[in-house]
């Protein structure tokens, strides 16, 4: 990890500085859409390094992580949109949004601070449904989140004047709402990176990760299981929040079916299959998830084609079938993940017969 | 291991005709406008539609890309000429899968398409969102079947609709029941945009009518088992049961009201007005009543047509939105005609004035581009079939209704006058106000059964 | 009172099918530790081949009783060579990868397996023959059908079937064994592998079952309704403590008529605020009560550290 930032690979920073700049104008030949598959691409970098806190990091098997997204982008919602006909400013609406997710973290991790493994994920799925389920209803008696009808208008990003909805000219260069939300995404993203790496090394990291490999070792040795634990569970949920905010904002239409038990389940497969716990792997899987289905969505049709001259099935339904298989696969010759750390690698090949029990 | 090396050899090609399409991308919207400022060349218009393919709503997607497909078809055959140029449309059709995020994404491919116009979404959900891509991009966007009054009210100038809104919908479906002398009744709602916007019109038409609302209950769109909420409304002796939502969960709702000995009357709107909702609900289906916006299909001068063409064509029955989406897709064709133009920042002035004979009705928008007059009719199970029973709604009849009111109001003036005069005159004049209020009355019937007659006519 | 009969027979009812469905969760997280997330699709196929089988061979002129048997064993069959090949091709070549793996994979597998389903059998909901006779009865008020109880004595005979399997021959033993310690038992001359497939097949077979069951009650099927049932499974068998037969059984059976109950009066107890829009998640709040409590459900033994 350290050689990432290590002076020997100033090169390759750059590298992936101007890649990562000039990006959206190579999607953009592509079509805006890439640009807006690009954004959401890093929106679920970024709630998959949230859950990788939570899963990777303490071991703690969370299914519901979607909640603490929906629990952001609700914030955002409401405090900028005509629904309570509050426009508040981006610096005071995130903070809100982080905040009340952290919350909603440690009130999930409290009950659950004694429940292990697949009880724990039970528990986390169901907070979930809670709260998807309290969004959807909540427009009576008082309406507060206008139910299944969702919320509407939402304010876009905006710092003072400047809007990231709509095209500007900058430089001379056009530069396209989904463009703008995709450098503002890059920079909430390093931002997330760098406290994820910091965090892996630091006391609190390691601290996570003896929990993880043997929590009443753990205890003994002194550590506060319990804080920890809760603070992992904040940690993550309040970066879900933010990314929740974002998604709000980028959307303008928020409603509770994009909070789905699905997404949840989504978010933890991209860390899975990247490589848990592995920061440059959970990115990967992130990145590959978000943008397959896309990816195939575009391709399959013409693949038919090519390969049998007419539409055998459905694209559509091929799309999802594909992407089904590429979870299989992956997990089959990649248990690990696609990218996993070197120590997860290492103590594979010695946990023999371990799982099966 | 075959099977295996195949997949992964499918996604290899997967990935090559993706990158290859990513750059073929580009140059064909280029081409279009251009085709079509040359003249003589064929001019080739581009039109988006957007359903759900995957999912629970998958078979009411490909439903209405068939409205779309034929509608195109036909449009091809005729031989549209515009701007001097032959013209021919294409369907790009996609999956938004019911899910918002998915249909902004797919909004955005259309956009970046440079699609002439967009026929969908099929979903509010889903349209809503879409919407505002499409308005921003300035690209016209006419849904068939999108019924949350939201989506017009947004105020955008490219969001049209061809068939009556929630609001309308649940309005006549409450003064359907109150004209069938319901009293108390249960209303529930599925939890989607749609189901439940539908329960909340009706609820406060009903209630406005008089009728008691026993029970509010609630399911999802995914539930198969409705007998907990059922029982407890069979415990309130509700007269009818109001269900806003899909025939998936209606069709086996009535079938377990009846399982459970309720009495009530089912009622329901166009999602469950459908061949699907007596399939599932079997005999259960039998006597109830649902409500689709429009008239039926068989009183329409073109709806037997439509439906023949239809079935022949897909060997499908039609499920519910086709015809909308055909008339959709066919008033975009007509506006791009009138404008002599298939530049949509020239053809969207003109949608708005749309006057077109449509299968579903003689289309036309409000400023806000609400179908006008969006007549609702009634339906009842009968024998497996839906048979029609009246037309409620619409602007003429609500002109028509609004006479009656008056004349009514006209009689009673006069027999409060008669009554006042009969205390001063004796019994003798008495008769003879009798009399005259009894002529008034009949006027009003008479008034009243011609407004019938009139809207349905319309 | 005749209503609350009518709630507790629609819960018993719902809940038998959450039981015979969790049931083949708990078969094979008790031996393997494995959340079998395709075990819901496992269900929806058994139910969509039973429609193709006996409606083809009713509308052939067999007899309904006849046509039924054939479309229950054909499905029958057909799920338990789908677990067989679920085992052998997806589970077990991870059985040493970490925890999360098959996880995955099973969700994979859930994914593939729908959209298979969508492909043969469409997007449509399709209806599902009657293959039970319909006969109503009432009792005090309650009304009742003859489907109804057969699935309640269904699933309850499933149960006891199961448990004098794993209590009363040598495969339960050689599977009790398996669940204790894999290790041990291979050295002790068990095949686990084997031990492994037949859990498999028999969850999957039951998983047929409960397939067939629910088509016949609700008469209706679709190719994604495997999942919300899978999921409703699942918490009734953690309810009940995952891996205890009995256990999935009362958590199924609780979970039913927590669901009937909390829908019928819940609402009128908090003035309408939490009325049955909440019905799915009172089963929820009802299970984290129960773990804040008991951590590994109302029987499950005290697990080690899985986590």
């Amino acid at each position: 990890m350290n050689k990432w930032l290590s002076p020997r690979s100033a090169f390759g920073i750059t590298l992936i500085v101007v890649a990562l700049l000039g990006l959206p104008f190579v999607a953009a030949m592509g079509g805006q859409a890439w640009v807006r598959i690009l954004d959401f691409a890093i929106l679920y970098v970024f709630l998959a390094l949230g859950l990788n806190i939570v899963v990777g990091f303490a071991g703690l098997l969370d299914l519901g992580y979607i909640a603490f997204y929906a629990v952001g982008a609700y914030a955002w919602a409401l405090l900028a949109s005509p629904h309570f006909g509050l426009h508040l400013p981006i610096w005071v609406i995130l903070p809100i949004g982080a905040g009340l997710a952290c919350i909603a973290g440690v009130l999930l991790g409290s009950p659950t601070l004694k429940l292990r493994g697949d009880y724990l994920a039970i528990v986390t799925l169901g907070f979930g449904e809670i709260v998807r389920i309290f969004m959807n209803n909540l427009n009576a008696p008082v309406n507060i989140t206008n139910g299944p009808q969702g919320i509407t208008l939402i304010d876009p990003v905006a710092f003072g004047g400047f809007k990231f909805s709509g095209t500007t000219q900058v430089f001379g260069y056009a530069l396209t709402g989904p463009m703008k939300y995709y450098y503002l995404l890059v920079a909430l993203a390093i931002l997330v990176i760098i406290i994820n790496l910091r965090l892996q090394h630091s006391r609190i990291g390691r601290a996570w990760q003896a929990i993880r490999e043997d929590e009443i070792a753990a205890k003994a040795v002194g550590i506060n299981t319990r804080n920890i634990k809760l603070l992992a569970f904040a940690m993550g949920a309040s970066f879900g929040g933010i990314a929740g905010g974002v998604f709000a904002a980028m959307q303008g239409f928020v409603s509770p079916e994009s909070f789905s038990l699905m997404e949840s389940i989504m978010i933890l497969a991209m860390v899975v299959l990247g490589g848990m716990g592995h920061i440059p792997g959970v990115i990967l899987g992130a990145v590959l998830l978000s943008i397959l289905p896309e990816a195939l969505r575009y391709g399959v049709g013409p693949a038919q084609m090519a390969l049998f001259g007419k539409q055998l099935v459905d694209p559509e339904s091929l799309r999802m079938l594909v992407f089904g298989l590429a979870l299989v696969l992956v997990m089959r010759f990649k248990p690990a993940g696609l990218w996993p750390s070197p120590e997860r690698k290492r103590e594979l090949g010695e946990k023999r017969m371990e799982v099966a029990k | 291991m075959q099977a295996k090396l195949s997949v992964v050899a499918l996604s290899v090609v997967a990935a090559f005709a993706l990158s290859a399409c990513g750059q073929k991308e580009e140059p064909k919207p280029a081409a279009a406008p251009a085709a079509a400022s040359a003249g003589k060349l064929e001019v080739v218009v581009k039109l988006g539609h957007v359903a759900p393919m995957t999912g629970p709503q998958a078979h009411l997607g490909k439903d209405n890309e068939n409205g779309a497909r034929l509608a195109i078809e036909e449009l091809n055959a005729q031989g549209v000429e515009i701007g001097g140029a032959k013209v021919k449309f294409e369907l790009l059709a996609e999956d938004d899968a019911a899910d918002p995020k998915q249909g902004t994404v797919v909004a955005q491919k259309l956009v970046d398409a440079k699609v002439n116009g967009v026929i969908g979404h099929l979903n509010s959900g889903t349209t809503i969102p879409a919407s505002k891509l499409y308005a921003d991009a300035g690209i016209p966007q006419i849904s068939g079947s999108a019924t949350n009054p939201k989506y017009t009210q947004q105020g955008f100038k490219t969001a049209f609709r061809v068939m009556a809104n929630d609001v309308q919908q649940g309005k006549v479906l409450g003064e359907f029941a109150a004209q069938q002398g319901i009293k108390t009744v249960a209303v529930v709602d599925d939890r989607t945009a749609y189901g439940q916007g539908l329960a909340d019109e009706f609820r406060k038409a009903a209630e406005a009518s008089g009728i008691k609302v026993v029970a509010n209950e609630y399911t999802t769109d995914k539930a198969t088992d409705f007998k907990a909420i059922l029982t407890k409304i069979k415990s309130t002796k509700a007269e009818l049961v109001f269900y806003g939502g899909m025939d998936a969960q209606g069709g086996p709702m009535a079938k377990q009201m009846k399982e459970l000995g309720i009495k009530a009357k089912f009622l329901g709107g166009d999602g469950v007005c459908t061949p699907e909702f007596m399939k599932l609900g079997g005999e259960a289906a039998e006597g109830h009543y649902c409500s689709l916006p429009g008239m039926p299909l068989e009183k329409l001068a073109k709806g037997p047509e439509f439906r023949d063409k239809f079935t022949k064509k897909f060997n499908a029955e039609i499920q519910l939105y086709a015809p909308y989406v055909y008339d959709a897709v066919m008033v975009m064709a007509d506006s791009m005609k009138r404008a002599d133009s298939v530049d949509p920042a020239k053809f969207l002035p003109v949608i708005g004035q749309a006057k077109y004979d449509g299968v579903t009705a003689l289309i036309e928008f409000d400023p806000q581009g609400d179908l006008k007059g969006g007549a609702i009719s009634i339906y009842q199970y009968k024998g497996g079939k839906l048979a029609y029973v009246e037309t409620l709604g619409g602007t003429t009849a609500d002109s028509v209704k609004a006479d009656v009111k008056e004349a009514v109001a006209e009689v009673k003036e006069a027999a409060k006058a008669v009554a006042g005069a009969a205390t001063a005159a004796g019994t003798e004049a008495v008769k003879a106000g009798a009399e005259a209020v009894k002529s008034g009355a009949e006027a009003v019937k008479e008034a009243a059964d011609a407004a019938k007659a009139a809207v349905e006519k319309k | 009172m005749d209503i609350f009969l009518q709630q507790i027979v629609n819960g018993l009812v719902q809940g038998s099918i959450y039981a015979l469905v969790a049931l083949g969760y708990t078969m094979v997280y008790g031996i393997m530790g494995l959340i079998n997330f395709a075990h819901g699709e496992v269900v929806m196929i058994g139910t969509l081949v039973t429609i193709t089988v006996a409606g083809s061979l009713i509308k052939a002129g067999m007899p309904v009783a006849l046509a039924a048997l054939a479309g229950l064993s054909v499905s029958l069959l057909l799920c338990m060579a789908l677990g067989w090949g679920l085992e052998r091709i997806a589970y077990r070549p991870l059985r040493n990868a970490p925890r999360l793996t098959p996880l995955i994979t099973a969700i994979g597998m859930s994914i593939v397996l729908q959209n298979l389903a969508m492909m043969i059998w469409g997007r449509n909901y399709l209806t599902f023959p009657a293959l039970l006779p319909k006969v109503n009865f009432e009792l005090a008020g309650a009304h009742f059908t003859f489907i109804q109880v057969v699935i309640v004595l269904l699933s309850g005979a499933t149960m006891a079937g199961l448990l004098g399997l794993i209590y009363r021959t040598k495969l339960g033993m050689a599977m009790r064994a398996t669940a204790q310690n894999p290790a041990v038992a291979s050295l002790m001359g068990v095949n686990i592998n084997r031990v492994i497939a037949a859990a498999f097949v028999i969850g999957s077979a039951l998983g047929a079952l409960a397939g067939v069951m629910v088509g016949t009650y609700y008469e209706i099927a679709h190719y994604q309704m495997g999942f919300m049932l899978g999921l409703k499974a699942f918490t009734a068998a953690v309810l009940g403590g995952i891996g205890n037969l009995a256990g999935a059984m009362l958590g199924g059976v609780l979970l039913g008529i927590i669901e009937a109950l909390g829908a019928g009066y819940i609402g009128d107890l908090t003035g309408g605020f939490l009325g049955s829009h909440y019905q799915d998640i009172f089963a929820f709040i009802v299970l984290i009560v129960v773990l804040m409590f008991k951590p590994s459900g109302l029987f499950g033994e005290k697990t080690g550290d899985r986590a």
